[in-house]
């Protein structure tokens, strides 16, 4: 039997650089690389602590970059790390998203998605890739991957935030609903002699537009909801990044399994086409936590 | 008509299938506990790559907290896990269970754990109308009303004793005891499981346990610092303990052979230790969901190459094989 590239025993890497992207959240990077993909994750170990998962944020062949936020327990602890400390790392795990050259995409980042999003960008530019990317966040201050996106040129940045302190004052989603709308045509506004037609649209009125060949999804599930349905919709394909409980990484446990299929998000994803995830019942409905037990969207959304 | 003619070639026609206490599976391979067993969707899909039968995770009576990561490592030789057991109670796996029954694909293991002889019996009573093909009994927990905390699985009385309290409960459903390789005698807890009225083994639970530190912080890399150990190191260990288990209860009782399969030829080893059915766990890792199929695949390849026409002549086959020579060496 083939010994896996993938490394499925943490292995303890010295921080190199640390950034505070901004109060809560930080980038480590991590003199080493695992050869992740964009979209892929590792599982972030804080030996004597815990082990969490975390997408990769860019992985060059020489270092590995996560951008994580604090968010108590665990990563509250790796927070405090410095330059030189140990964490320890394994994978890289899972899918990872998938284009071809000359694309035209559409990224859409909620949060924390923006860190992952950025890898894609950046990988996209040596294959010839037109990207909008659409970065949200609760207000100027929560955005992340400003400034590294703005550099790239075949990028053309939007941004969303809760309060309008940056960009568009609303969802990352109000924007792809006026991109989709103004390149793309409903599945269900066509003629009926047209249903069998290519899913491009004619170019807008500004004449600007080009058909989006895909749209790349990376952040809260009730985003990730709206973009699958909206796709749906204008019948663009889709790859979108689930979030779900993980406990091996690597196909075995079946904690972060999503049904009716049994996908495990581990391995199948977490970048899942939007075709598989119009199959998962639960998709947008609840997740699991440790014990297996589910917790609904609903319910969250309502003690909030 | 044993072979069918396939343009030049002949290829046997080999029966995979079992009857194990009334029980038909299609082909011998088990989903083993612990493993994708947490879903209805994840047993439904083992049975899509091939497996014969599933068993859910270890259902304990009331929620029951798990270990903090890393619970789970390992390397193409060998894995540890120390996942804790986690599990959201019984009431939680009535619904998951009865979402698999719905249009049930193959035979239903439901494994259950405790930490008392009275709360396995509880926890059998609670699951069993919803007629699970065989109950599986976890015995490797420890024993909270024993003075040391001994593991249920290392004391021949304390096995008997979960044993008679489950069996007293189960009316017409099989009881499978679950027991450990880390037992002085596995043998001797076996006969005092059928004594008590088991009705079959599963053999082995994960051996060890073992540790894994990481070289640059010095520290364990399980959160619990040490965990089950299994994937194919463990293979000959249960090899042995089937064979120990076949010959202390002479055969009668059947035995769901697990631990370190994933080849056709592994499984096929268990089952000439004595295994009637084979559980596969840690090779879902390795070799993917569709490792059932892969393995039923390599058992038809080989009986068919070695002339083996229905896999059943298989069970026991290494004991009969040593009988067999040991009387030619009197005779």
């Amino acid at each position: 039997m083939s010994i896996p590239l993938q490394s499925r025993l943490p292995r303890t890497y010295r921080i190199k650089h640390v950034k505070q992207e901004t109060e809560m959240v930080r980038t480590f990077t991590f003199d080493g690389s695992l050869g992740a993909k964009p979209g892929q994750f590792a599982m972030v170990w804080l030996p004597g602590a815990d082990e969490v998962p975390m997408s990769v944020a860019c992985d060059d062949g020489a270092t590995t970059r996560i951008t994580f936020f604090a968010a108590g327990g665990m990563t509250n602890e790796l927070a405090k790390l410095r330059v030189g400390d140990l964490a320890g790392l394994r994978g890289p795990f899972g899918t990872h998203y998938e284009w071809e050259r000359g694309q035209h995409i559409v990224l859409v980042a909620g949060g924390y998605g923006a860190a992952p999003m950025y890898f894609v960008a950046k990988e996209t530019a040596m294959h010839d890739c037109t990207l909008d990317v659409i970065v949200g966040a609760r207000s100027n201050d929560h955005l992340l991957y400003v400034e590294e996106l703005e550099s790239l040129p075949h990028v053309s940045l939007h941004l969303a935030t809760d309060d309008g302190s940056a960009g568009h004052k609303g969802f990352g989603t109000d924007i792809l609903e006026k991109l989709l709308s103004s390149c793309h045509r409903p599945a269900a506004a066509r003629p009926i002699d047209a249903t069998s037609a290519p899913r491009i649209s004619t170019r807008s009125d500004n004449g600007k537009c080009s058909p989006i060949d895909q749209i790349f999804g990376c952040g809260p599930e009730m985003m990730l909801k709206r973009i699958s349905e909206m796709c749906a919709k204008y019948e663009v394909t889709a790859q979108l990044s689930m979030e779900r409980y993980m406990k091996c990484g690597y196909g075995l446990c079946g904690n972060c399994v999503m049904d009716p299929l049994g996908i495990r998000i581990c391995k199948e994803g977490p970048v899942v086409s939007n075709e598989v995830l119009l199959q998962l019942t639960e998709f947008g409905k609840y997740y699991r936590d440790d014990l297996g037990k589910k917790h609904s969207f609903d319910a969250i959304r309502k003690q909030r | 008509m044993n072979y069918l003619t396939f343009h030049s070639a002949i290829i046997w026609h080999v029966n995979l299938s079992q009857t194990v206490l009334g029980v038909r599976f299609e082909n011998p391979t088990v989903l083993a506990s612990g493993i994708m067993g947490v879903t209805a969707g994840s047993w439904k899909r083992a049975a899509r790559c091939g497996a014969g039968a599933v068993t859910t995770k270890s259902i304990w009576l009331r929620e029951h907290k798990g270990h903090p990561n890393p619970v789970i490592i390992s390397t193409p030789h060998w894995t540890l896990n120390a996942v804790g057991v986690p599990d959201a109670g019984y009431e939680k796996a009535r619904e998951e269970i009865g979402e698999f029954l719905k249009d049930k694909p193959v035979p239903l293991i439901v494994n259950i754990i405790a930490e008392t002889v009275e709360n396995y019996s509880k926890t059998a009573e609670v699951l069993l109308p919803l007629k699970p093909d065989f109950l599986e009994v976890n015995i490797s927990c420890p024993n909270i009303e024993h003075e040391f905390g001994k593991p249920f699985a290392c004391s021949a009385s304390d096995a008997a004793a979960v044993t008679q309290a489950v069996k007293g409960v189960c009316k017409g459903t099989p009881v499978f005891i679950k027991l450990s390789p880390n037992a002085d005698s596995i043998g001797r807890i076996a006969a005092a499981c059928a004594a008590a009225g088991a009705d079959g083994f599963t053999a082995i639970n994960t051996a060890g346990p073992g540790m894994a530190i990481d070289l640059r912080s010095r520290m364990p890399i399980l959160a619990n610092r040490v965990g089950g150990l299994s994937g194919p190191a463990i293979k000959p260990i249960s090899v042995r303990c089937i064979a120990e288990v076949y010959e202390a209860t002479g055969g009668k009782l059947p035995i769901i052979g697990t631990g370190g399969v994933c080849t056709g030829e592994d499984a096929i080893e268990l089952m000439l230790a004595g295994a009637s059915l084979i559980g596969i766990g840690t090779a879902v890792g390795d070799r993917g969901m569709d490792v059932f199929q892969k393995v039923c695949d390599e058992m038809q390849a080989w009986c068919a190459s070695e002339g083996v026409k229905d896999v059943k002549e298989l069970v026991g086959g290494m004991h009969h094989a040593v009988a067999r020579v040991e009387s030619g060496k009197k005779s």
